[in-house]
C-alpha cells in the first residue's frame, strides 16, 4: 500500500516536471534594498505578483537584500562567484563602479526596439544624468529623491515671520535663521534656525550648497573632480559658518538619521534632508509645516538621489529581456505613481504626475510637488570610478571643516589631492 | 581494541570540528595571506604578483594609521573599566539582598540585546539637546554638546557604549567564580580578624585569577571586533575619529572592493591579536594560579 503510494508521487513529480519544462518559464532574480519607512517588502511582493499574472512566462523573485551598502555588497559578491542576480535595484550612483567591475549590460543594448527607446527617453531628463555615460544608458530611475528644506510654520509665525513664505535665497535662510535661533539666559541655544545633517554622507547635502553656487563637482565622464575650485570652497565656507561664525546651526557633525526627529521635537526651524521623508514628516510632525526647493545661491540647485534599476551581464539573453520587460512594467506612469505615493520618492517620469491618482494625490497634499518642480535644476549626484572612495576623501574633508580640524580651503584641497590619486588611472 | 584502531577512534571524534575550523577559520586565513601578495583582480586585468605593496601601501596610508591609534584607545579605554565594572557588580550581587535575582537580571540585560538595536538606542541618548544625556546636563545647568559630533568625544561616546555591553557579560563569569569558591575560607579569615579588603586582595583576587584571565582575553579581542555600534552611530566619522581597524577593512573591502589591500590589512590585524593572545598566554599564565 505504502510503495503504492510512493509509486504514485513519483510518477506525478515526473509529470510536474515534464510540464514546468513544457512551459519553459523564465525566472528572474531581483534583488531589493529598503530605505525608507513603511511596508516596502509588502508593496514590492504585490507588484510582483501582479506582474506575474500579468505575463505568465515569467516568474519574478524579489530578494529583499537589506540597505543600499548591503544590497551592493550582496549583487557584487554573488556577481564574482558568478550567480549575479538578474536585476537588481541598487544607488544610481553606483553606476561606474558596476561598469568597472563589468557586472552590468547596457540597457538599451537589451531593449533596442523604437518603443524601448521611446520608453527611455520617458524619464525626468535630471534622473538620466545619472543613469547615463558613454552614450550608453546603464540604469532606470525607480526610487529617486532630491534633498528639499522643510519649515516649522507655527516657529515662522513666533519669530514673526510669514509662515508662507520660505528662504528663497542664501541671504534669506540665514536672516531667518538667525530669527529662529533662540537663546536662554547663559547664551546657549534652546532652538536652532537651520540644520543640515552632515553625518555618514555629507557630500550628497554640500552638493546642493555647491550646485546654487554655480559649480559641478565632477564631470560626465566620471574621472575628474573639481573639489579645491574656488565656488567649491566658498560653498562649504558658507556651510560652516552657518555652525562656527553665524552660530545658527549645532556646531560640529550632525546626525542624519535624528534630523527629522529634532525637527518633530522643535529643536530646529528648518531643516534639509530627503523629500523620502516627506511621509515620515507628514505622519509625526505634531505642526502645520512646508516643504520648499532648496533656497538659491548664484543659482537653484540640488543633487538627485537614490536607486537605479541594473540589468546584470552574467545572465541568459532570455532573462535580460524578461527584466527590462518587468522594469518596464513596473515604471509604467501608472505604477510609478502609486510608488511615489506609497513611498514618498519622486515619480520618475512627467507622465506619471498626470495620472488620475498622482492628480488627487498632489491636491489634496502640494507638497509633495515640491521636489519633482525642484527636478528642472537638479544635477547629477556625485559619482566617479571608484565611487565610494573619491566620495569618502570629499566626506572625511566636509567633516575636518565642520569639525574646525581645517580650513574649508585645506579640506579641500586635500580631498581633491586624493581623488587625484585614486582617478589618475581612469584617464587613459 | 588495537592500538590502531585506538588511534582511528580518536581522529574520527576529532573530525567534524577539524573539518569545521579548517574550513572556516584555517583556511580562509591561509588564503587571506596568500591573496594579500597579490593586486585586486579586475576584469580584463587578473590579479598578479605584487610582492609587499599592499603592505609598503599601508605606510602611507593616514586612514589606516589612524585606525590603528583609535583601536588602541578603545582598547585602553574599553578594556580596564569593563573587567573592573565587571568585578565590582559580581562582588555586589554576590552577597545577600534583597532583590538579587532582578539585579543580577538587570546587569545581565545588555549582554543579551543586539549591538545594531542598542547603538540605535545609544544614539538618541547622545542626541544634542533633547537626549538622555543632554538633559542630565541640562538639569547641572552645563551648556549643550554635540557628543557624537565632536571630534573630542566621539570616540569616548563609543567606548561608553562598549563598556556598557560588555561589563555585564563578563560579570557571569566573575559571579560563578565567586561562587566556586569555599565559604570556609572567608569564614576562617573573619577569625583571623582579617578585614574584608585584605581578604579580597589576598585571597579572593587570586582565586579569581584564571577568570581574570579569561575574560581578558575575551576583552582584547572583542576590542578589535566589535564593530556593529560604529556602523550605527558613526560610520567611522567626525572624520574618520572613530574608524577601528575592522571597520576600516570592511570599508576596503566591500565599499572601495579593494579585496587585495583588504586582505593586507586583515593578516596585520591578525598578527596583532595572535601577537596579544600569545603574550597573554605566555606571560600572564605563570602568574595564575590554578587550583
Amino acid at each position: 500500500m505504502l510503495l503504492r503510494r510512493i509509486a504514485q508521487g513519483c510518477a506525478a513529480l515526473a509529470a510536474a516536471g515534464a510540464m514546468a519544462a513544457a512551459t519553459a518559464q523564465t525566472e528572474i532574480s531581483f534583488y531589493y534594498p529598503v530605505a525608507v519607512g513603511g511596508p516596502i517588502t509588502k508593496i514590492i511582493d504585490g507588484l510582483a505578483a501582479d506582474f506575474e499574472k500579468e505575463n505568465p512566462g515569467i516568474k519574478v523573485k524579489p530578494i529583499y537584500a537589506g540597505t543600499y551598502q548591503e544590497t551592493i555588497v550582496k549583487a557584487l559578491t554573488a556577481h564574482k562567484a558568478g550567480d549575479p542576480p538578474v536585476t537588481s535595484v541598487l544607488l544610481s550612483t553606483d553606476m561606474f563602479t558596476l561598469i568597472d567591475e563589468d557586472a552590468i549590460v547596457p540597457i538599451d543594448s537589451v531593449a533596442s526596439a523604437a518603443e524601448d527607446k521611446a520608453w527611455l527617453k520617458s524619464f525626468f531628463p535630471a534622473f538620466m544624468l545619472n543613469s547615463q555615460t558613454g552614450g550608453k544608458t546603464w540604469g532606470v530611475p525607480f526610487q529617486r529623491s532630491t534633498v528639499v528644506l522643510y519649515w516649522n510654520k507655527e516657529l515662522f509665525k513666533e519669530a514673526g515671520l510669514d509662515p508662507n513664505k520660505p528662504p528663497a535665497t542664501w541671504n534669506e535662510m540665514l536672516a531667518y535663521a538667525q530669527k529662529l535661533t533662540k537663546r536662554d539666559a547663559s547664551g546657549n541655544a534652546t532652538q536652532w534656525g537651520i540644520q543640515v545633517p552632515s553625518s555618514g554622507f555629507p557630500y550628497w547635502l554640500f552638493q546642493g550648497f555647491t550646485t546654487q553656487n554655480g559649480v559641478e563637482l565632477m564631470n560626465a565622464a566620471g574621472d575628474t573632480t573639481y573639489f579645491d575650485k574656488p565656488e567649491v570652497i566658498e560653498a562649504l565656507q558658507f556651510w560652516v559658518d552657518l555652525g562656527r561664525k553665524h552660530r545658527v546651526m549645532p556646531q560640529g557633525v550632525v546626525e542624519w538619521g535624528t534630523t527629522p526627529r529634532d525637527f518633530f521635537e522643535r529643536k530646529i526651524a528648518m531643516m534639509w534632508t530627503t523629500t523620502g521623508n516627506l511621509t515620515n514628516v507628514k505622519n509625526n510632525a505634531k505642526f502645520d509645516f512646508g516643504v520648499a526647493m532648496l533656497p538659491a545661491g548664484k543659482r537653484r540647485g540640488s543633487p538627485t538621489g537614490g536607486g537605479n534599476f541594473y540589468v546584470f551581464k552574467k545572465s541568459s539573453p532570455a532573462q535580460q529581456q524578461a527584466a527590462v520587460r518587468f522594469i518596464r512594467w513596473i515604471t509604467s506612469p501608472e505604477r510609478a505613481a502609486q510608488w511615489g505615493i506609497d513611498t514618498g520618492y519622486v515619480a520618475v517620469r512627467p507622465d506619471a504626475w498626470e495620472t488620475p491618482a498622482m492628480k488627487k494625490y498632489v491636491a489634496g497634499f502640494p507638497a509633495a510637488a515640491v521636489a519633482r518642480d525642484q527636478l528642472q535644476y537638479a544635477v547629477a549626484e556625485l559619482s566617479t570610478h571608484e565611487n565610494q572612495r573619491v566620495t569618502k576623501a570629499l566626506n572625511d574633508g566636509l567633516q575636518a571643516a565642520l569639525t574646525g580640524a581645517k580650513t574649508p580651503a585645506q579640506a579641500m584641497q586635500d580631498a581633491q589631492r586624493e581623488a587625484e590619486r585614486i582617478l589618475k588611472p581612469y584617464r587613459r | 581494541m588495537s592500538r590502531f584502531s585506538v588511534h582511528i577512534h580518536g581522529w574520527l571524534l576529532l573530525l567534524p570540528a577539524a573539518v569545521l575550523l579548517v574550513a572556516f577559520t584555517h583556511f580562509p586565513a591561509a588564503a587571506t595571506l596568500y591573496h594579500s601578495f597579490f593586486s585586486t583582480p579586475k576584469p580584463g586585468r587578473s590579479a598578479v604578483y605584487v610582492g609587499l605593496d599592499n603592505y609598503r601601501a599601508m605606510f602611507d596610508d593616514p586612514v589606516f594609521w589612524q585606525s590603528l591609534a583609535n583601536n588602541v584607545w578603545f582598547a585602553l579605554g574599553t578594556i580596564p573599566a569593563s573587567i573592573g565594572l565587571a568585578l565590582l557588580m559580581a562582588v555586589l550581587v554576590n552577597r545577600k539582598l534583597a532583590g538579587r535575582g532582578f539585579l543580577r537580571l538587570a546587569y545581565f540585560t545588555p549582554t543579551i540585546l543586539p549591538m545594531i538595536a542598542v547603538a540605535n538606542i545609544w544614539l538618541f541618548f547622545y542626541t544634542p539637546q533633547y537626549g538622555l544625556l543632554e538633559q542630565l546636563t541640562g538639569l547641572l545647568g552645563l551648556p549643550s554638546h554635540n557628543w557624537l559630533g565632536s571630534r573630542d568625544t566621539a570616540l569616548a561616546c563609543v567606548i561608553v557604549v562598549t563598556i556598557w555591553k560588555e561589563a555585564g557579560f563578563f560579570m557571569i563569569f566573575y559571579l560563578a567564580a565567586l561562587q566556586g569558591i569555599a565559604p570556609s575560607l572567608a569564614e576562617a579569615a573573619a577569625i583571623e580578624g582579617a578585614s574584608r579588603w585584605y581578604f579580597f586582595r589576598r585571597v579572593t583576587w587570586p582565586l579569581l585569577a584564571p577568570t581574570t584571565l579569561f575574560v581578558l582575553v575575551n576583552a582584547v579581542i572583542n576590542s578589535f571586533r566589535l564593530v556593529d555600534h560604529i556602523i550605527v552611530m558613526t560610520r567611522g566619522g567626525p572624520d574618520n575619529v572613530t574608524s577601528l581597524l575592522l571597520f576600516y577593512i570592511y570599508e576596503v573591502g566591500f565599499k572601495f572592493w579593494d579585496l587585495a589591500y583588504a586582505a593586507a590589512l586583515t593578516m596585520v590585524l591578525l598578527a596583532i591579536l595572535a601577537a596579544l593572545a600569545i603574550g597573554q598566554f605566555v606571560f600572564l599564565e605563570r602568574r595564575v594560579h590554578y587550583q
